[in-house]
């Protein structure tokens, strides 16, 4: 049974790895995710053949009970409220992987008081045979199992909050700053030491409580701007912490897709960061970093421009260019600019959407609710592909987004965002933005590109604004 | 002034009137105007006595110009380059002028750049008299009564005229080609339709943008491949048009009499430079004349004024638009502003002074300042810096694997073997995963994160190898993790699916 279960194993890794692999294109991605849950599929069945596993009909009824809450989630939730969803569960892996770790540490406990070995489960035999030098090193694993998922947990509660509007996307820290994740850091060392040497309880309860600490803290202390990354972060932590696991219990599989996990989650999180020109360091040591000097003044005027005249300029051009962002998704806009982007098709005026990594709340967020609204992906592209077009187009419309299009990014060099790669829309011919009002964005930073000549602002919600547009572009 | 733009005039806070039967070539009579509340005055001499501003189109002659007084302001094409003695005379009399020809060419006074206006009727234009003059179709058709095959069109110089004749020329459904000493306009070319003649020329081509987006004098080296081209292109072409100008100086000869020659008789060449000699041989101005080998070289220099009514009514909404700009306050005051970029550029003579030439405009021309380019490497030097590329990398990865191997020998000495085995499969799978995931697309990413959740539920095994053990609270901790990795895997897995779903080609 052993040999059948690791079998499963090995096939249950590889098609997680064909899994991942096969997001490299939206065809084979529709096939990659059966990959996936028949990865998953068996490898839980194996398991609970395997040796070990107990109680099968509560296992069963709990996955299933399970299975229907996820499954009315995941058909319920709109593709808007992504962000939110995906740091939802990540708390879960998070908080399992807490639990699961604790389990472990009673069996060390049970084995440890067991008379015989007979009466014990079969990750408590596997201990029983241990050395205690290799136990004291298992204590090491399941100690920082434990420690990367309170904080995920945490984590992911707050960045949940945060992406859901609950909590304040600002962000805000205790006094003591940073020396209090410092503190709690150092705390937990010295816990580690301590479980080390005495394998009692207290120290990793101890411990838990400091890392669920630094998981809110840490997360409460990064703007909304920088959610991307904090998302992707998390889900790598959510990896790391299954692989520790993983360590502890021996088992191979879960170090191996811990490890995937792990890694998915980090190269995202570098993508984002290098899309914004900031350090993975500065980014989660939390808000912008000091300016050098007096930002650069802007000079002229915004001006405003109603629906008549957009519809004329879009009836005049041949190529449109579109930068959505977070804005168009707080606005559920995004069925408007798809129709949008239909009816001017239709005219045989070339369309295109650009897209900055770190547009909206979670990496890849605009291609999805574009997807949603069915804009073909082909005409989707990413900003390196399309930035050198901007000259070319007659109009680019600016949706909800702000950042990543500001030109002070380039102009000023004592720009808090100076060096971030952004969307050059201003070179387009005419540029219209799409905003609530005059304020700044959620960072703060004045946006050169609202006072350009070419540039002028539709105020209005988007949705309501596109509504009126529609209606007079047939 | 059209009757349209002196109401627009009259907005202004100004009274407008017009010379009697100014406006009948354009097709506008004195009875429009009226009609539009402008006031109609029979000899020129009264109206110039009358108005504070006068607006004309073609340079002002000595006699108007002894009628401005001081105070009164002048708008007008001038060619202040080349009227020393116009400026002299407006200077004495303390007038204003301001010469359409020297508004400068930055975006905002686009609207009152009556050079392009101009330049683009003269291009439309260019290409009907061709075809007037042509004597077969455009466009290329298959008939009952044979194939006709489409007109080849060059047009040499792709200014606001060029682009103006090509986008003529390809409506008509001839095959366009053109040509520009400007590599950097081969794209808007292109956007026109028509296809740009590329020189098999290595140095270095001007950069247009440099000099506010006109032409400059080429090398010698230059026209010479230039003009290879062109002979090589002679023979096949129907009709050619060129605008090819240089500013303050005499037409480039482009055109010669051996390419001349070597056309098809029934050809036709437009020569839009005509004003300035030509850039064909044998072009004279303002008439057509044909070679003996059956080309008609049109060298006409009036086609604005063979479009009278298009191109009256281009020029009053220049001029509006100048007097809106000199009129901030729209109340029929000239506000003179010597700080304005376009009305100072545009100024020659102002309160007894000559402000020509005017200093170079605070905002800078068409391009911004053209990007720094890489001198182009030779093959050694690429070489050479791919080679230390290489070693870079190559330094950095051995770095990187010394490294890691003696970190992983330090645990290996610590770590029982139990752990390196598994350790080893980590290491391995780490490496899997940084390969795997940078191919993943990046429209991919939210679909990538949902996936990674769903299979980090891989928690569950963890919980489910140990429910089985005795004791409650190991129970009851395994049931709940059990519990919520499966909502994870089931809703991580859906929602990929959801996701993925809705992604579709066009």
């Amino acid at each position: 049974m052993i040999g059948f279960t690791t079998a499963a194993y090995v096939v249950a890794a590889v098609l997680f790895i064909l899994s991942l692999g096969g997001l490299s294109n939206q065809e084979s991605a529709k096939r990659a995710v059966w990959y996936g849950i028949a990865g998953m599929g068996l490898a839980v069945f194996a398991t609970l053949i395997g040796p070990g596993s107990g109680l099968w009909l509560l296992s069963l009824i709990l996955i299933a009970g399970g299975g229907i809450i996820g499954t009315y989630v995941a058909k319920k939730v709109q593709m808007t409220e992504m962000p939110q969803l995906v740091a939802a569960m990540h708390s879960l892996v998070g908080l399992a992987a807490v639990f699961v770790g604790f389990i472990a540490h009673f069996e060390i406990g049970n084995v440890a008081a067991a008379a015989s070995t007979d009466d014990l489960g079969s990750f408590a035999k596997l201990i029983a045979k241990k050395s205690p030098a290799e136990i004291a090193f298992l204590r090491v694993e399941l100690f920082l199992g434990i420690f990367i998922g309170a904080i995920t947990f945490t984590g992911s509660v707050i960045a949940f909050g945060k992406l859901a509007g609950k909590v304040t996307s600002a962000a805000t820290k205790l006094p003591g700053g940073h020396m209090l994740n410092a503190g709690a850091a150092g705390l937990s060392f010295l816990c580690l030491i301590w479980y080390f040497n005495t394998g009692g309880f207290l120290p990793l309860m101890l411990m838990t409580l400091a890392a669920l600490f630094i998981g809110y803290h840490l997360i409460m202390g990064i703007g909304g701007a920088d959610m991307p990354v904090v998302v992707s972060m998390l889900n790598s932590y959510s990896g790391w912490a299954a692989a520790a696991i993983g360590f502890s219990l021996g088992n191979d599989l879960l170090i191996v897709v811990g490890a995937l996990v792990g890694s998915s989650g980090a190269i995202l999180s570098y993508i984002m960061c290098k899309a914004m020109n900031r350090s993975f360091v500065s980014v989660i040591l939390g808000g912008f970093g000091g300016t050098t000097g007096p930002a650069m003044e802007v000079e002229g005027e915004q001006i405003a421009i109603d629906a008549d005249g957009v519809s004329t300029a879009l009836d005049e051009a041949d190529s449109v260019i579109i930068i959505p962002g977070y804005g168009m998704a707080v606005a559920q806009a995004q069925q408007n600019v798809a129709e949008l982007t239909r009816r001017l098709r239709a005219k045989g005026k070339d369309v295109r959407f650009a897209i900055h990594p770190v547009a909206g709340r979670l990496p890849g967020h605009m291609n999805v609710l574009l997807a949603e609204a069915k804009v073909p992906y082909d005409i989707v592209l990413e900003m390196d592909e399309i930035n050198e077009d901007f000259p070319e187009t007659d109009v680019a419309i600016v949706i909800g987004s702000n950042d990543i299009v500001n030109p002070a990014a380039q102009e000023d060099p004592n720009s808090p965002i100076a060096g971030m790669p952004v969307l050059e829309c201003w070179k387009a011919k005419q540029v219209f933005v799409s905003k609530r009002g005059q304020g700044t964005g959620y960072s703060g930073i004045e946006n050169p590109l609202f006072f350009k000549d070419n540039t002028r602002m539709f105020y209005g919600d988007a949705k309501a604004s596109l509504d009126t547009l529609l209606t007079m572009i047939s | 002034m059209t009757p349209d733009s002196a109401k627009q005039l009259q907005k202004l806070g100004y009274d407008c009137a017009i010379e009697s039967g100014a406006g009948a070539a354009a097709g506008f009579s004195d009875a429009a105007y009226e009609a539009a509340g402008v006031e109609v005055i029979k000899t020129p001499a009264a109206l110039w006595k009358a108005s504070d501003i006068v607006a004309k189109v073609r340079q002002p002659d000595a006699t108007e110009l002894k009628r401005l007084t001081k105070g009164k302001t002048l708008i007008s094409f001038f060619n202040p380059a080349g009227n020393e003695e116009g400026m002299e005379l407006a200077k004495s009399k303390g007038a204003n002028v301001i010469a359409m020809e020297m508004v400068p060419r930055i975006s905002r006074a686009q609207k009152m750049d009556a050079l392009s206006s101009m330049a683009n009727i003269a291009g439309y234009r260019a290409v009907i008299e061709a075809g007037n003059n042509f004597g077969r179709f455009f466009t290329g058709q298959i008939t009952a009564a044979g194939k006709v095959p489409p007109a080849k069109v060059l047009v040499v110089g792709a200014g606001v005229a060029g682009l103006a004749a090509i986008g003529t020329s390809t409506s008509l459904g001839a095959v366009t080609y053109a040509f520009d000493v400007r590599p950097e306009v081969a794209e808007q070319v292109e956007s026109m339709g028509a296809e740009f003649v590329y020189l098999d020329f290595e140095e270095e081509q001007q950069d247009g943008a440099a000099t506010g987006g006109y032409a400059s004098v080429s090398s010698p080296e230059f026209r010479e491949a230039q003009l290879a081209k062109f002979r090589e292109l002679a023979p096949e072409m129907d009709i050619v048009i060129t605008t090819a100008l240089i500013p303050n100086r005499d037409a480039p000869k482009l055109w010669l009499a051996d390419m001349i020659a070597a056309m098809k008789p029934g050809s036709v060449i437009v020569d839009l430079a005509a004003e300035r000699g030509g850039n064909a041989e044998g072009t004279v101005a303002d008439e057509k004349v044909v070679t003996e080998n059956g080309v008609t070289i049109i060298g006409y220099t009036d086609f604005p004024s063979r479009m009278a009514a298009q191109s009256s009514s281009l020029y009053a909404t220049n001029i509006r638009h100048m007097m809106a700009d000199l009129t901030p306050e729209k109340d029929g005051q000239v506000n003179h502003d010597m700080e304005d970029d376009v009305i100072r550029g545009a100024t020659v003579a102002f309160e007894g002074e000559i402000t020509f030439p005017p200093p170079p405009p605070k905002v800078q021309a068409i391009a911004a300042k053209p990007k720094e380019t890489v001198p182009e490497l030779t093959p050694e030097e690429k070489r050479a810096q791919e080679i230390e590329a290489f070693k870079a990398q190559t330094k950095s990865q051995v770095s990187m694997l010394v490294g890691g191997g003696a970190l992983l020998l330090l645990v290996g000495l610590f770590a029982p073997a139990s752990f390196m085995q598994h350790f080893i499969v980590f290491a391995l799978s780490c490496f899997v995963g940084f390969q795997v995931i940078w191919g993943v697309a990046h429209s991919l990413h939210t679909p990538l994160m949902a996936v990674t959740n769903a299979i980090s539920s891989i928690i569950i095994l963890g919980a489910l190898m140990q429910i089985g053990s005795g004791s409650f609270l190991v129970i009851l901790l395994a049931a709940l993790s059990v519990f919520m990795a499966g909502i994870n895997i089931f809703g991580g897995f859906l929602v990929t699916r959801r996701m993925l779903a809705m992604f579709q080609k066009s």
